[in-house]
């Protein structure tokens, strides 16, 4: 699809160092509609990539727009962009309510729609029960929401989200996943930065892999991983008669491991070519009369391409 | 979601940013006059409260203190309490207090982690600047105005008959209002200086203790250096002039319309600068 540049986030070459020390460099990119995941390790840039996009920092080279707007012109920018951070801090002394409204209020607006919108972010994020206490006395994932109704309670068009489901319980991270689901189908730009991968999977639309500074690949995440030639894909094939089907594949050239599954009831099989492999297994199962319970690939995921990538694991579930 | 923002309207301009100061006072009052750092400002605001109290207990308690201390004499009562304000009240109490809350305006948040917050808003960064020094102006000078005042009625107590002929019947609510504006312009003129300096420098003491040291020597340097300070212009404001001691040098002396602008022209340049600042900060609170 062809987006305009109203529609996208652009790194236009933008390189960050902190003196010394790189926080990202050469980042060109261009980030349409969707749920975008930034991946990588802690120090890998994702922070500092989300705060380029926000103007918290300034690019040492290069440009940053968001929906063709200039963060220069903040009246405007940050109506559009709603950013959740990492940082686990708060103005002092304020409950919930007080906390989201009062930066509604610093928005422009009055006191009564502040209100309305504060009380409509509060109840999005499920913490209106708990929004006239005391944001000190919130546990970690209390405050982890009560900051993501913040980010969303003046209704942008991007929501940029650092590591948002940190210290949030199974039941809350579920909660908060459909949330993002949610504000993406509604048209929204959702950027998150995860190192928990098998979240990223659950919910991203496309991935951008971050190692040591440097964006090592982007796109949809069954596109990188078929760009990755370098390792054999992984097939899991779940069958009645594994053994009849692994004798089959042994003679093929590009089928480069088959392996029994633990429970005997399938075959994780690794081939250099995917397409070759799904027409040769209609073949055989057709010619052996297998019955297939299940056909999957097994490292089609964020972290399987990260680990290939990069070479280490990320972090697992 | 788009939308729906889309529907809100904002006011013009001028009419938003004086909504966001607004915001911006509600917000930051809130920290300084009821957090647990506001507990340095109100010691300081009771130092010259409790002196006064002491220096009165003296008046009234040791036999002879009286005539010595001349606390029956309008002239003498005038003299004490235009050194007072200059050298207690201003110079050390409002001066240390705008040390304390206008370099952590900006600092404080950034040790804090919460400044983001600000940044992130649609907010031009030189609003933030304005709202965040009026907050200051607005505790210092609430609180060590206070301060003044209580303490001047408190050295009326050892002789009502003063309060009545030079309180009520002559020029001292007069003298008062101007030492409280006095106060307030000195809250005015520190806080425009040390907001700069928690702007510059992350920490205060070297350059607080220059600035303290500059203030304390102003009467003593030449006519044209005299102008680059706070205390010159206040000066000008005493309704008795204030002894400076022989070895002063003594300039061209300003009138009170002169001095008013004066200073707030240096306030406004000092804010300026520290809105430059501000427009540069960088969120990096240290992990990435």
């Amino acid at each position: 699809m062809d987006w305009k540049p109203e529609q996208l986030i652009v790194f236009d070459d933008v390189s960050k160092f902190y003196g010394e020390v790189l926080g990202v460099n050469k980042v060109k990119l261009s980030i349409p509609p969707g749920i975008t995941s930034l991946v990588g390790p802690n120090g890998s840039g994702k922070t500092t990539m989300m705060n380029l996009m926000t103007g918290l920092l300034a690019p040492t080279r290069g440009t940053v727009a968001c929906l063709g707007l200039d963060v220069g012109r903040p009246e405007e920018f940050f109506r559009r962009v709603g950013y959740c951070t990492q940082w686990d801090s708060f103005p002092r002394g304020l409950t919930g309510r007080q906390f989201v409204r009062g930066y509604l209020r610093v928005h422009g607006h009055g006191l009564r729609d502040a209100d309305a919108l504060a009380l409509a972010a509060v109840a999005r994020v499920g913490m209106t029960e708990a929004m006239d206490r005391r944001i000190a006395a919130y546990s970690k994932g209390m405050r982890q929401r009560i900051k993501l109704a913040q980010a969303i309670a003046h209704r942008p068009a991007i929501m940029i989200l650092d590591e948002p489901l940190n210290g949030l319980d199974p039941m809350a991270r579920a909660e908060v996943i459909d949330l993002f689901k949610q504000l993406a189908a509604e048209g929204l730009h959702v950027i998150i930065s995860s190192h928990i991968l098998h979240e990223v999977d659950l919910i991203s639309d496309r991935v951008i892999l971050l190692n040591q500074g440097y964006v090592i690949a982007e796109g949809d995440i069954r596109g990188v991983r078929t760009e990755i030639h370098g390792h054999p894909m992984q097939i899991l094939v779940r069958c009645d008669r594994p053994a009849a089907l692994a004798s089959a594949l042994f003679a093929q050239d590009h089928v480069v491991e088959v392996r029994v599954h633990d429970d005997r009831r399938g075959l994780l099989i690794s081939t250099r070519d995917a397409e070759s492999f799904y027409l040769l297994l209609n073949r055989i199962v057709v010619e052996h009369g297998l019955t297939v319970e299940s056909v999957a690939p097994a490292d089609q995921d964020v972290h399987a391409v990260y680990s290939y990538l990069v070479g280490t694991e990320g972090e697992g579930p | 979601m788009s939308q729906a923002v889309e529907a809100v309207r904002f006011p013009e301009t001028a009419a938003l940013h004086r909504n966001q100061v607004r915001a911006i006072l509600a917000l930051e009052l809130r920290k300084n006059l009821f957090g647990w750092p506001a507990l340095v400002i109100y010691l300081l605001a009771c130092l010259p409260v409790l002196a006064m109290c002491g220096y009165v207990l003296v008046a009234l308690l040791v036999r002879d203190a009286r005539s010595t201390l001349g606390v029956d004499n309008a002239g003498a009562f005038g003299q004490f309490y235009s050194a007072w304000v200059f050298r207690f009240s201003v110079r050390f109490v409002a001066f240390f207090g705008c040390v304390a809350v206008f370099t952590n305006l900006f600092r404080g948040e950034i040790a804090e982690r919460s400044l983001h917050y600000y940044l992130l808003a649609p907010l031009r960064r030189e609003v933030l600047a304005v709202g965040k020094y009026l907050a200051g102006v607005l505790t210092t000078g609430t609180v060590f105005t206070g301060a003044t005042v209580v303490s001047y009625l408190l050295l009326y107590v050892p002789s009502p008959r003063l309060f009545e002929s030079h309180f009520l019947g002559g020029p001292g609510l007069s003298h008062l209002a101007a030492y409280a504006g006095i106060t307030w312009l000195a809250c005015l003129g520190y806080g425009a200086v040390f907001m700069l300096v928690g702007l510059v420098v992350k920490n205060p003491v070297i350059p607080a203790a220059f600035v303290f040291l500059w203030e304390g020597i102003n009467a003593f340097l030449p006519a044209l250096l005299q102008k680059v300070s706070i205390i010159h212009y206040l000066y000008a404001l005493s309704p008795v002039p204030l002894a400076v001691g022989p070895l002063a040098l003594i300039g061209e002396p300003i009138s009170a319309w002169v001095a008013v602008p004066g200073l707030l022209l240096v306030c406004a340049a000092l804010l300026g600068a520290s809105a430059l600042m501000v427009r540069r900060i960088e969120i990096r609170y240290g992990s990435d």
